[in-house]
């Protein structure tokens, strides 16, 4: 057989393991709204860990973060700073929201805002944004699926149809199955990736250097700017990986999925333990670090820095490794696209289309929209990929820009009784304005700071400014008619 | 709902020094720590201590919310 063959033979079969521990996670449950969304909260802290891992490791992590090691060096460091910061953060955030979840039958993050803010539109605001923020970041898999198959045939295959194929299988899988079997797919996914990027971590610096050391002496001596801020880059220094790591150690929790997530824990002690935990899941991005860092000295002049891991690996091993570590780079890049997919096909029906559209839905009518949304979305981000290409982690920052400003809502929303609706929708209008202006003016970095950072500065600023200078109302007149009282109060 | 307690918030606040807010200080080749140039270690090993961290929150947390059980 050829490289090719082998290679290609290789991902196909680990996928469809993958696919086939999904299918087989969903069989014999009845499948209503609430348990193919929130998975009937019922997930202990190893699936609700594996969950939260199975969205956090993506095609960024694995191709991205390699490739900003790659291309822009030092400032690419800010990864391991803020995924470890976020779950600090989560500890003090998630079991709350969990709490409210459950006292009021959350199940997307729009849901939280109508239960604390009893404003629609301030919902159905929440509801688009989180959508929009999804499409850079559903295409940032895409595009990542078409790299590895393209490697991986050899060059053989082109990138777009190794996408379509993707999209078809995670559509399909995403209809049948929902949230449980993405939480069991993550367990083949987590498993493969931490074994191939200890691999690849060690066994690219040792078969070209003779180990991680002399690996980035000679990369220290080559170039030695390389691994400090601003590295490659002109305008990445201190300020910015401060401000960067703020913004997304704050966003991360924001992104509609991970919010989401948090629901589907049997209990808020487990997210509390979670936070403990997952920190240390960050240390197997320090070994895709060292691939990407290795890549600079043993294939130079890529054209798309993205390309560098797949490329270092194809180089130092044989094709059924090479094979492996696309599996898992494809299962890595599908487990989240289906949880993105499913988390933005919810919010569609259920949070903007039943109650602008049809308010007499039922649950089964919303789950059915629901499944045809997850069509369309493929299909939209399909597109996407197939016709614009900035790079990885340009992608996911721009989304992080929209998914932040979530967070003065959230935070103050569980922490201060008095903050407005008006408050939170000003300030929210303003930060995602705010980081759209900057961004499409190319004012990113603007004095050295992020941004979407700069945006959400603005943003609290204006939630408190807004909130103090409209009248308190009681608790009782602000509430929604018929909801309970809201948690916070308790 | 129950706020946390101000050690609870200074504890969480250590790991955000250490990997954020301190970044001039660390953020150099020299000395390269088990072959490792010096930042990308002193990250490595805030991974480590920043889980330790918030072990010691949870226990924290933990033991607030027991005694407040037993004195409501």
């Amino acid at each position: 057989m050829s490289p090719a063959a082998v290679c290609l033979a290789t991902i196909f079969a680990i996928v469809a393991v993958g696919t086939i521990v999904g299918f087989l996670a969903g069989v014999r449950r009845r499948m209503d709204l609430e348990q193919w969304t929130v998975g009937g909260r019922g997930f202990g802290v190893a699936l609700v860990f594996l969950l939260m891992a199975g969205e956090v490791y993506t095609t960024f992590a694995f191709l991205g973060a390699s490739g900003w090691a790659y291309s822009r060096g030092g400032p690419t460091l800010y990864v391991l700073a803020y995924l470890t910061l976020a779950y600090v953060v989560s500890f003090f955030i998630l079991p709350q929201i969990w709490e409210a979840g459950r006292r009021h039958g959350m199940q997307t993050q729009s849901d939280f805002f109508l239960a604390r803010y009893g404003n629609p539109w301030l919902a159905g605001c929440v509801c688009i944004v989180g959508i929009v923020c999804f499409v850079p970041y559903l295409q940032l898999q895409i595009t990542g699926v078409g790299l590895i198959v393209s490697i991986a045939s050899y060059d053989g295959i082109a990138p777009g149809p190794a996408m379509a194929v993707a999209v078809a299988l995670l559509v399909a899988f995403v209809c049948v199955n929902g949230v449980r079997a993405v939480a069991w797919v993550s367990i083949v996914k987590d498993v493969l990736m931490v074994l191939a990027a200890l691999a690849i971590g060690i066994g690219v610096p040792l078969i070209h250097f003779g180990g991680i050391g002399p690996m980035f002496r000679a990369l220290v001596h080559a170039h030695p700017t390389h691994l400090t801020m601003p590295g490659a880059t002109r305008n990445l220094g201190h300020a910015w990986f401060i401000s960067t790591v703020l913004l997304t150690s704050l966003g991360f929790y924001m992104w509609p999925h991970s919010f989401a997530a948090s629901f589907t824990a049997r209990s808020a002690d487990t997210l509390r333990r979670n936070a403990v935990v997952m920190p240390l899941y960050t240390l197997t991005l320090a070994f895709i670090f060292f691939a990407g860092f290795a890549a600079v000295l043993v294939v130079p002049g890529l054209p798309n820095g993205d390309l560098a891991l797949l490329t270092v690996v194809r180089q130092s091993f044989p094709p059924w490794f090479l094979g492996v570590v696309g599996g898992a780079g494809a299962l890595t890049a599908m487990v989240p696209a289906s949880i993105f997919i499913l988390t933005a096909a919810t919010l569609f029906a259920k949070n903007l289309y039943r109650p602008l559209f049809a308010p007499a839905m039922s649950d089964a009518q919303v789950g059915r929209l629901a499944r045809v949304t997850v069509v369309v979305l493929g299909l939209i981000s399909l597109c996407l990929a197939l016709f614009s290409s900035p790079t990885l982690v340009s992608l996911l920052l721009t989304g992080y820009a929209g998914v932040t400003q979530f967070f003065p809502g959230v935070v103050l929303g569980l922490y201060w009784p008095r903050v407005s609706a008006r408050g939170v929708f000003a300030g929210l209008l303003a930060g995602v304005g705010g980081a759209v202006f900057l961004m499409t003016t190319h004012r990113d970095p603007l004095f050295g700071l992020s941004a979407g950072f700069l945006a959400l500065c603005l943003n609290f600023l204006i939630v408190v400014i807004v909130t103090l200078v409209t009248p308190a109302v009681s608790r009782e007149r602000s509430q929604r008619p018929g909801t309970v009282a809201w948690a916070a109060d308790a | 709902m129950r706020k946390p307690s101000p050690g609870a918030l200074l504890l969480a606040l250590v790991p955000f020094v250490a990997m954020c807010f301190s970044v001039p200080l660390w953020d150099r080749i020299e000395p390269m720590v088990l072959g490792l140039p010096f930042n990308l270690f002193w990250l490595i090993a805030w991974i480590v201590l920043s889980s330790g961290c918030m072990w010691l929150v949870y226990r924290l947390e933990c033991a607030r919310a027991a005694a407040e059980q037993r004195a409501p």
